[in-house]
């Protein structure tokens, strides 16, 4: 991957040309389909990008010191992160890569609640401690049945290189690390299974409680950003080896709206748990079968 | 820079968050304001969301009469949301304090202490007159996005006699 095909996959396609309007998009989907299945008729097509430029232009409480240097820096870093991370997404055949970049879009995946769990205590709100506090909780517990999936992925197809992988035909220990994955999405994306760290009703709004204004718009960008990267890593794990690039295009954003439909159609199902029972779901529940997954991709992969 | 600050005015409008404050209700005007984002009216099709932090919030929705208690807690909160910001008083109660006036535990109306934009009557209002307050305070809010939001909250607040 030289310099140009990067800029470009990081500035255009799927970079952020695509990905911030893929995410407004995205953040309009979940928000009109939970409406839809409601029987409400839910936001304008355009509310995503209008509730941006409103945050764009209100004021933001002074914050003076390290502290408000923190605050201000903790959603820049996540938006950073979350666009990187689209910009690795292996979604045009041949586009290039690197041995080893699915582990730096992992890094950069994790970077975003990072930030949330660090901008929660930095913001000494006591409800925002409470929010970083379970975030961090939920993501020790998803994390380590997400990281497995996608090892048991990486390890039967003997590679980690994202386009390499992308370029492999499905096999169906592969379908079993996507559902593993799709099983961790909600957590990730704070949807209302595992919506803990945000409960409005609970603590407000969580780590973001204290912030306002630009710094706020960063934070739902990033959270669009973050939509469409985890998506989009699903979406090319699933997609065909396609020639055509316009055509791989069409079946990734096809296959990225599928998987929105269906993460909002479970957040839209169901209610709220708590935060013991999210943990011991993850625990429990889903390492099973990731453990299951990896060892199985590691057995097939020494009989062979 | 003309097409921003129209581009912005036009988000105000379309995006009005608000957040909800109880300044003493007995509890009607809150159910009746939570009646307006449920399926039945929909307030969310104007861009209404009910936030959980005032600092998110561009209007700031408050019912009750103003009893001795929230009064500190008002200014608090009216201090923490953001410029620019409107104020709806729901319900009959922060406009006249209603059947709780000359009570010694009530130091309302609320208008004694954060102006305020849009005066929805009603004990309790039906949420279409809720829903059309907050539309009103989302045009308030448009314009004043032109001005530096300090020289107009005064401007904007209109005068009532003081309450005997």
């Amino acid at each position: 991957m030289n310099l140009i095909t990067a800029l470009a996959r990081l500035l255009i396609f799927p970079g952020l040309l695509f990905a911030i309007p893929a995410a407004w998009f995205f953040l309009w989907v979940e928000r009109k389909s939970v409406a839809l299945m409601q029987g409400r008729v839910g936001p304008p097509f355009m509310q995503p990008f209008f509730d941006f430029i409103k945050l764009m232009a209100k004021s933001t409480p002074q914050r003076s010191g390290i502290a408000g240097a923190l605050m201000r820096s903790w959603p820049l870093i996540a938006l950073a992160a979350a666009a990187g991370a689209v910009g690795l997404l292996p979604v045009l055949p041949g586009s290039g890569g690197f041995e080893g970049d699915l582990i730096l879009l992992l890094a950069l995946l994790e970077l975003p609640s990072m930030c949330i769990i660090a901008a929660g205590f930095s913001s000494r709100s006591i409800f925002g401690e409470i929010g970083s506090a379970r975030e961090a909780a939920l993501s020790v517990s998803y994390n380590i049945v997400f990281l497995l999936a996608i090892l048991s992925i990486a390890a039967s197809q003997h590679t980690f290189k994202l386009d390499a992988l992308a370029a492999l035909p499905a096999s169906p220990l592969r379908l079993l690390g996507i559902v593993a994955i799709i099983v961790c999405l909600p957590a990730k994306l704070h949807l209302n299974p595992f919506s803990l760290p945000n409960a409005e009703q609970e603590i407000y709004s969580g780590p973001m409680t204290e912030y306002a204004g630009p710094e706020l718009a960063m934070w739902e960008l990033s959270h669009g950003l973050e939509w469409v990267a985890a998506t989009g890593l699903v979406a090319t794990l699933l997609a065909p080896h396609l020639g055509a690039w316009w055509l791989a295009a069409l079946v990734f954003v096809a296959l990225s709206f599928g998987i929105v439909l269906l993460l909002s159609a479970i957040a839209a199902a169901t209610a709220r748990l708590a935060i013991d029972t999210s943990v011991r779901f993850y625990w429990q529940c889903t390492l099973i079968f990731a453990v299951l997954a990896i060892s199985s991709a590691l057995f097939v992969r020494y009989r062979l | 820079m003309k097409l921003w600050r129209r581009l912005v005015c036009l988000a105000r409008r379309r995006s009005p968050w608000l957040f909800h404050m109880n300044a003493g209700s007995c509890n009607g005007c809150d159910i009746e304001l939570v009646a307006a984002i449920s399926p039945r009216y929909d307030a969310e099709q104007l861009g209404v969301r009910l936030e959980g932090s005032p600092r998110h919030a561009d209007i700031l929705c408050i019912t009750g009469p103003v009893t001795k208690n929230a009064v500190n807690a008002i200014h608090t909160v009216y201090g923490q949301v953001c410029g620019p910001k409107a104020v709806v008083a729901i319900g009959s109660c922060p406009a006249t304090t209603n059947v709780f006036i000359d009570s010694r535990t009530i130091d309302g109306p609320l208008q004694k202490h954060i102006p305020v934009d849009v005066f929805v009557p009603g004990c309790p209002p039906r949420p279409d007159a809720i829903i059309q307050g907050i539309a009103k305070a989302a045009a308030i809010l448009a314009e004043r996005g032109m001005n530096p939001p300090e020289a107009t909250i005064a401007i904007a607040a209109p005068t009532v006699e003081e309450q005997p």
